[in-house]
């Protein structure tokens, strides 16, 4: 197929450094990412702890794991039982606080395994030593708050929620801003003008207002204000992918790639894109830490997630109303100080590791 | 013999725990037009900076005495009040060397009070003189112009005018000229040349143009890999040049090394009649709101290409040469008419993608016209996903190592490695290779070669061209060669189009028009050439 002999002078390759970190492209970016210790251990963590807030059922719960009553097992985590089974007076749920139940399952025979924090996120201590909101114990770790739910419990409850739902907002909000910054970057003219009035006009909506309006009308939920936040958080990135756009479709290697008859949805794809997404990186953990901040203050401000959701906005608000309860708003400040800081040294790292030009040395 | 100006020993510049330039002595005579030559990465550029210590987080080694002092040294106030007053310097692209946001002449007037304490009333008159005295016409008026009013020349003048303020005794000139289109290369180089014969300061010249050596200096230092390796007298030099990398320098003019197919049997791949390229501008002023103006760039080109040949387009920057390629190439609309084989633009896709294939691209500027997060094996495959879809991955990994083996590339060494590389872990020359391969995967017919090598340096220059020598006697390619240097043209080109402002001025035979130029304008771009 190839008859035609070889031309000329090969040029030697030997100077050129040999990449470390094994080959595939991937494995490389995965070995610049390990470089940055900081970020590596920071995203090392940070799964860590997501893993074990998505579990924190096990973790932080008022019903024991495992019972075993009179020769019968039973899995309260997993389902009702109501107190007569225990022998009790009622058919109500079992409150396994209760002393009473406590003496029943320590009798001779019987066995309980509870969860290293043995209080839900709504659990209410009925049976505390001292006043709400009580400094931290031996019964609870952390303290409780002013209606005497553990503080621990809601610190992992409020955790995943804010978590989940930041992740939600972030991967919303970035798929939203790079799809409209990518179109109007890429065909410019009439359609970047349109887009960008549209954006000017969406952008004056008063936020908060709608927010205050809609939580009037409709029922709070997260699922409302996901949908409402996410109206209104592509924006600001759908300009920097707009501007990243314009400037490299004009250069040269898009340009061959047009002369070579490669389709505009390809070019978008293999060639503008990933040299985009610096920007897009860049804001991602900034992004996911917004999110956080913006749940947690409209929760202090009253305005977020439905009364009774574990929230560390409404613990901080807490806080603030209980000033000399020092253990609510020193804790949950302390959680959201470390999430917000590893979240932004995996931004560094991750910047580094999606840029094959950072040196290999 | 009388005492050096300036005497460097021993000079060693490192970056990070690197060196870069390894312990290097020279010196220059009062009055001395020194020439620095070497290619990038040579240690030239930073030679002269750390001269004046301009060079951030370099660590320097050695002496240089100026004038009895040290100015490695000296303490950094001293050295302060030295710059711009006894070592001025110039920087290759004046237009990031002059501030944007104040006139030139105020830029002048500054350094006038600031190194001479002259009050501003006289300053401004001596602003005036100086810019006068670099040659351009009516300085009164420019001297009120913001740097991006004058044209590239000018600015380069205002630099000069700039750096020439307070009689410095020593004149660092970097790569003055390589920004500029050629023919304002020599005159420039004739300025710094007459006001040095009448200032009688010392110019230290950094380039890689030996022409320009050939034509300046008195004497000549060769630099490579940051050690100096040749100096003398710049006759000698060239008459006898002792080092191999001196000799290659020298040698590295391209040479004509091509197959003459005989006219009678040549067939037309492409041709182009009337073709005209506008763009739409906004207009000036009120009228701007309600109609669009028309900015022509290319006007009434006549061309063809012919199978197995090339065709040069020579002009300077603005002359619509790089517009002609893109229309050609389809990717800017234009009219009148334009055939590939019996093929046109724009008829339908199929017949887009058809003529795509027929004919490719390399562009000048091998750093932007590569996708830096796409690995080798992707860059030089993407034309076989689009023409070859139904190609298996296996296959079209050899494809695209054949392709690499036929630029040079992975002939020796792990060829599977290299497909794995990414465009930054090559050399410029290297990179171009890359571009070429992936023009060619597809087998086009004509390619399109927009100053293939401007960006490279000489001795890599030269590599290039003989592999696209190589690769047209081979494949019987058509080449579209766009360039500003003749040299280029006079190693390649078959037949020659001279373009100036969107126009074609002349056109012909290779041999007739660099011999026999019929235009003004053609024996202008010719005399600046030599």
């Amino acid at each position: 197929m190839f008859g035609w002999t070889l031309v000329s002078n090969s040029t030697d390759l030997s100077a050129i450094p040999v990449p470390v970190g094994g080959n595939s492209p991937t494995r490389r970016a995965w070995a610049r990412f390990r470089r940055n210790r900081l970020g590596y251990w920071s995203l090392l963590v940070f799964c860590a702890v997501v893993l074990l807030s998505l579990a924190a059922e096990l973790i932080s719960n008022d019903r024991p794991l495992l019972v075993r009553y009179q020769g019968q097992f039973y899995v309260p985590v997993l389902q009702d039982h109501a107190e007569t089974t225990f022998g009790g007076d009622f058919q109500t749920p079992t409150d396994y606080l209760d002393p009473f139940i406590r003496d029943q399952l320590a009798q001779p025979g019987n066995w309980v395994v509870y969860a290293p924090n043995p209080y839900g996120p709504k659990t209410l201590n009925y049976f505390a030593k001292s006043p709400n909101p009580s400094a931290p114990s031996r019964d609870n770790w952390l303290g409780t708050d002013d209606r005497g739910r553990d503080l621990l419990a809601q610190l992992i409850y409020g955790f995943r929620v804010s978590v989940l739902f930041a992740l939600a907002l972030t991967v919303t909000g970035v798929v939203l801003g790079v799809l409209t910054g990518a179109v109007q970057g890429y065909f410019g003219g009439k359609t970047d003008l349109a887009f960008q009035r549209l954006i000017e006009i969406w952008s004056a909506m008063p936020e908060l207002y709608l927010l205050i309006i809609f939580s009037a009308v409709f029922a709070p939920s997260l699922a409302l204000l996901l949908v409402l936040l996410s109206l209104f958080g592509w924006m600001g990135l759908s300009d920097y992918v707009r501007a990243e756009f314009l400037r490299n479709r004009q250069l040269d290697y898009v340009r061959a790639a047009r002369a070579l008859g490669v389709g505009n949805w390809q070019i978008i794809r293999r060639h503008v894109l990933p040299n985009s997404l610096t920007p897009v990186v860049t804001f991602l953990p900034f992004r996911m830490s917004g999110a956080i901040l913006a749940l947690t203050s409209l929760d202090f401000l009253g305005l977020g997630v439905p009364p009774g959701t574990p929230s560390l906005g409404e613990l901080l608000s807490q806080g603030k109303n209980n000033i000399d309860a020092w253990w609510i708003s020193l804790s949950t400040f302390a959680v959201l100080v470390v999430t917000l800081l590893l979240l932004t040294f995996m931004g560094d790292a991750l910047r580094d590791a999606l840029d094959p030009r950072k040196a290999e040395q | 013999m009388t005492e050096p100006l300036l005497t460097v020993s021993g000079l060693r510049v490192r970056f990070a725990g690197r060196d870069v330039v390894h312990g290097i002595d020279f010196s220059i005579a009062p009055g001395e037009k020194l020439a620095l030559v070497g290619e990038s990465g040579s240690g030239k550029t930073v030679t002269a900076l750390s001269l004046l210590r301009l060079v951030q987080n370099a660590s320097l080694g050695g002496t240089a005495t100026f004038d009895g002092q040290d100015l490695l040294s000296m303490p950094e106030r001293a050295l302060r009040g030295l710059r711009g007053q006894d070592i001025a310097m110039i920087f290759q692209e004046p237009m990031t060397a002059l501030n944007p946001l104040l006139t030139v002449g105020e830029q002048i007037v500054e350094v006038l009070q600031l190194k001479m304490g002259l009050p501003r009333a006289q300053a401004w008159p001596k602003a005036i003189q100086l810019i006068a005295d670099t040659g351009i016409a009516d300085a009164a008026t420019r001297a009120n112009a913001y740097p991006h009013q004058l044209s590239g020349g000018q600015r380069q003048r205002a630099m000069i005018a700039m750096a020439l303020a307070c009689q410095p005794r020593l004149l660092l000139a970097d790569e003055p000229t390589t920004a500029l289109d050629v023919s304002l290369r020599g005159q420039i180089l004739d300025l710094i040349g007459s006001l040095q014969h009448k200032s009688g300061m010392a110019v230290l010249l950094i380039t890689h143009d030996l022409n320009l050596v050939r034509r300046f200096a008195d004497r000549l230092i060769v630099m490579e890999g940051g050690r100096i390796v040749e100096q003398g007298p710049v006759a000698e030099v060239f008459a006898q040049p002792r080092h191999s990398y001196t000799r290659r320098l020298i040698d590295s003019k391209p040479e004509r090394d091509l197959a003459e197919v005989a006219a009678c049997e040549l067939s037309i791949v492409a041709q182009a009649r009337e073709l005209r390229v506008g763009y739409s501008v906004p207009l000036r002023g009120l009228a701007g709101w309600f109609r669009r103006g028309e900015f022509v760039a290319v006007q009434g080109a006549d061309f063809q290409i012919e199978a197995g040949r090339t065709l040069g387009i020579m002009g300077e920057s603005g002359s619509g040469k790089s517009t002609l390629a893109l229309a050609t190439l389809g990717l800017l609309p234009s009219s009148g008419e334009l055939r590939l084989g019996e093929l046109t633009w724009g008829a339908s896709t199929p017949q887009n993608q058809r003529m795509r294939r027929t004919m490719q691209v390399v562009f000048q500027d091998p750093f932007s016209s590569l996708s830096p997060r796409l690995t080798v094996e992707e860059i030089v495959g993407e034309g076989l996903l689009v023409h070859e879809p139904a190609l298996s991955a296996a296959d079209r990994r050899e494809r695209v190592l054949a392709g690499l083996r036929e630029v040079g590339l992975g002939t020796d060494g792990d060829a599977l490695a290299l497909l794995r590389r990414y465009p930054h872990e090559f050399s410029g020359g290297q990179r171009q290779r890359l571009a070429i391969a992936r023009a060619l995967i597809i087998k086009p017919d004509i390619l399109v070669l927009d100053e293939p090598t401007s960006a490279l340096d000489v001795t890599i220059q030269k590599q290039v061209l003989t592999l696209l020598q190589g690769l047209q006697r081979e494949r019987g390619l058509s080449y579209l060669l766009i360039t500003h240097d003749v040299a280029v043209i006079r190693a390649m080109a078959h037949h020659v189009l001279v373009m100036k402002d969107g126009l074609m001025v002349e056109s012909g035979p290779v041999t007739e028009v660099l011999q026999r130029p019929l235009q003004a304008y053609t024996r202008q771009l010719l005399a600046a050439a030599d």
